[in-house]
């Protein structure tokens, strides 16, 4: 065996590649780590998360549905119930499947498996490993979002080609939710603090607008609420299902992309303090 | 085995016998708040020379790995690997380097030669390479047949054994090891020293950090001695025996009650006498003389014994026996 090799070998063109001081353009091994690795072990989580809010539509939607009636949806029109809150759960499960893969999922490989670290003493950067690893939290909430419409195809709940548009619509808001999570996991230090995440989610799940439209919130409760993603989120995609756009709409879209930018921001500034200090 | 292209290169390229320096630190200092862990150091490392660094816990060893490795920001002073400074040119440097943490942190969510090919992907390295380098790879460390297996199947030495050849998966010029065969058996330690001695032979640039002494005498051309984030000694083992120890060392037990008061009874015997707890050492260059010495003043250890002097005197000579946490 041979380890310096003569010529011009692979090993000598890996090198001469450009590299920046925290990003060497390789996200996508990490990428191909993350599937190779989901390929042996990861499949349960995968398919309980998309049950969940299939599982809540159908309890909500078809038990809860003929008591409530038809509703008022973006556009004023009236929809059922089940149309209602389909894109909501849509964009709640957007949001825990970006959540789990850049929080639990970035904190056990931070504390326990110590992957990063491995990773960082290779020639990528944190930015490969932030970008890869937000790339697979929005696989994840492709392949979510991908079923979630199907199932919402299937029950008929599906009524103008727009609503194809939900599908990238909810990779973004995973964006927004991945990027973020996994800058401010890099600040938890314990199990306990983890909970906190939960802590923050569930009000939000079930504040946001998801069940029942804002106004019946006093005025100054509207604006903590439109101050959060969710309730963008599932605006959103509310307006996608069945069409309706208004200014509003680039708003929504405008709230995530800032999210984006500002996570990403702070992912690569927290990785590179976490793992070069 | 030397790899005899690259080294008439290199000599040729600087006009001298000694090839260039791959590692330069100069005052490289780390402190963390109040706790300075590197306290200026200052050392070279020319190409394919197999270095150490030694010292007791807390040293500053594995911090200055870290520096070198650049996933840690000195705090003043200089450093260049290949000519590159590892803090802004992080991934450049890396890409040369291989490394052997001080604990094994292989992927468990992959099986053993996946863990080769996905750690060659970091680098930026293509399948048709990485393939063919991962069996070469599994052969050397003696883990073919477990090529399919779980990694958390793997006992302590075939973890070791699999991290090394991770770190050679890019064929690096410098190789960091970090206490490398702590808390394995000696088996495993004889296997994993002739695995790097190979690689120095290719002419690998080791740099390595133990607190084996042994490990240190079998592998390093040249070392530094490390106390409190600073150096003690610089020299090859050799001329560290030579010039911190004697040739011999006598080793006497006269039972813990008599050993406190016997150091006087022994002065001038030997280069020097040092009293322990449980025995006395003479440090002598013939230590079957000085045993004759102790046996004409009609002192009778319980047991004696002459045996060389090692790096482990030395050692503990320049940092203390003084337990450190």
């Amino acid at each position: 065996m041979s380890v310096l090799t003569g010529g011009h070998s692979a090993t000598d063109a890996a090198r001469e590649r450009t590299f920046g001081p925290l990003y060497s353009r390789n996200a996508l091994s990490v990428v191909s780590r993350g599937l190779m690795a989901a390929k042996s072990s990861t499949w349960l989580i995968l398919v309980s998360g998309f049950f969940e809010p299939v599982l809540y539509l159908i309890s909500m939607g078809v038990g809860l549905g003929p008591i409530v009636g038809t509703v008022a949806g973006p556009g004023g029109q009236e929809i059922s119930y089940a149309a209602y809150i389909a894109p909501a759960l849509l964009a709640v499960s957007a949001m825990n499947g970006a959540v789990y893969d850049s929080t639990w999922n970035v904190f056990f490989k931070m504390n326990f498996a110590k992957l990063y670290q491995g990773m960082l003493y290779t020639s990528l950067g944190p930015l490969d490993v932030a970008i890869g690893e937000v790339f697979l939290a929005l696989l994840r909430g492709l392949l979510y979002a991908t079923g979630f419409t199907a199932v919402m195809a299937v029950m008929g709940l599906i009524t103008t080609p727009w609503a194809v548009l939900v599908i990238p619509a909810s990779v973004l808001i995973a964006f927004g939710f991945a990027s973020f999570g996994m800058g401010i996991t890099s600040f938890m230090k314990t199990f306990q603090q983890m909970d906190w995440i939960n802590f923050f989610m569930l009000p939000m799940f079930l504040f946001s607008a998801t069940f029942y439209p804002l106004s019946v919130y006093p005025q100054y409760i509207q604006w903590l609420i439109q101050a959060m993603p969710l309730w963008h989120g599932v605006e959103l995609l509310r307006q996608i299902s069945i069409g309706s756009f208004s200014p509003a709409t680039a708003v929504h879209i405008a709230y995530y992309l800032v999210m984006i930018a500002l996570g990403i921001t702070l992912t690569t500034g927290r990785l590179r303090k976490l793992f070069l200090k | 085995m030397h790899n005899e292209a690259t080294r008439s290169f290199s000599t040729s390229a600087s006009f001298q016998m000694n090839p260039p320096a791959v590692i330069t630190a100069e005052n490289l200092t780390k402190s963390y708040g109040e706790l300075v862990a590197v306290d200026g150091i200052s050392f070279e490392v020319p190409a394919g020379e197999s270095f150490g660094l030694l010292g007791p816990n807390g040293a500053g060893k594995s911090t200055t790995m870290k520096m070198i490795g650049g996933v840690s920001q000195r705090t003043s002073g200089k450093l260049s690997i290949m000519g590159l400074d590892p803090e802004t040119h992080g991934p450049e440097v890396r890409a040369h380097l291989g490394v052997v943490p001080q604990q094994d942190n292989l992927d468990e969510e992959l099986k053993v030669r996946e863990n080769l090919i996905v750690y060659g992907r970091y680098f930026g390295l293509p399948l048709s390479y990485l393939r063919p380098k991962a069996d070469e790879l599994l052969e050397f460390a003696q883990l073919t047949d477990k090529a399919k297996s779980r990694v958390d199947a793997l006992s302590g030495g075939m973890k070791r054994r699999l991290t090394i050849a991770r770190s050679l998966i890019n064929e690096p010029k410098i190789l960091l090891l970090d206490e490398p065969t702590t808390g394995l058996d000696p088996q495993a330690r004889h296997i994993l020293w002739d695995r790097l001695f190979r690689l120095k032979e290719q002419g690998v640039t080791l740099i390595l950090t133990t607190h084996y002494m042994d490990e240190a005498e079998q592998l390093c051309d040249r070392l530094i001695v490390v106390d409190k984030g600073r150096i003690m000694a610089e020299g090859s083992p050799a001329s560290l025996i030579r010039e911190y120890s004697t040739r011999e060392v006598l080793e006497l037990r006269f039972g813990s009650e008599r050993n406190a008061t016997i150091g006087v009874e022994l002065a001038g015997v030997g280069e020097r006498v040092e009293t322990l707890p449980d025995r006395v050492l003479i440090y002598a260059d013939d230590g079957e003389s000085a045993l004759e010495q102790v046996s004409a003043r009609r002192l009778r250890p319980l047991t004696s014994l002459v045996r060389r002097s090692s790096l482990e005197d030395v050692f503990l000579r320049l940092t203390g026996r003084s337990l450190v946490d």
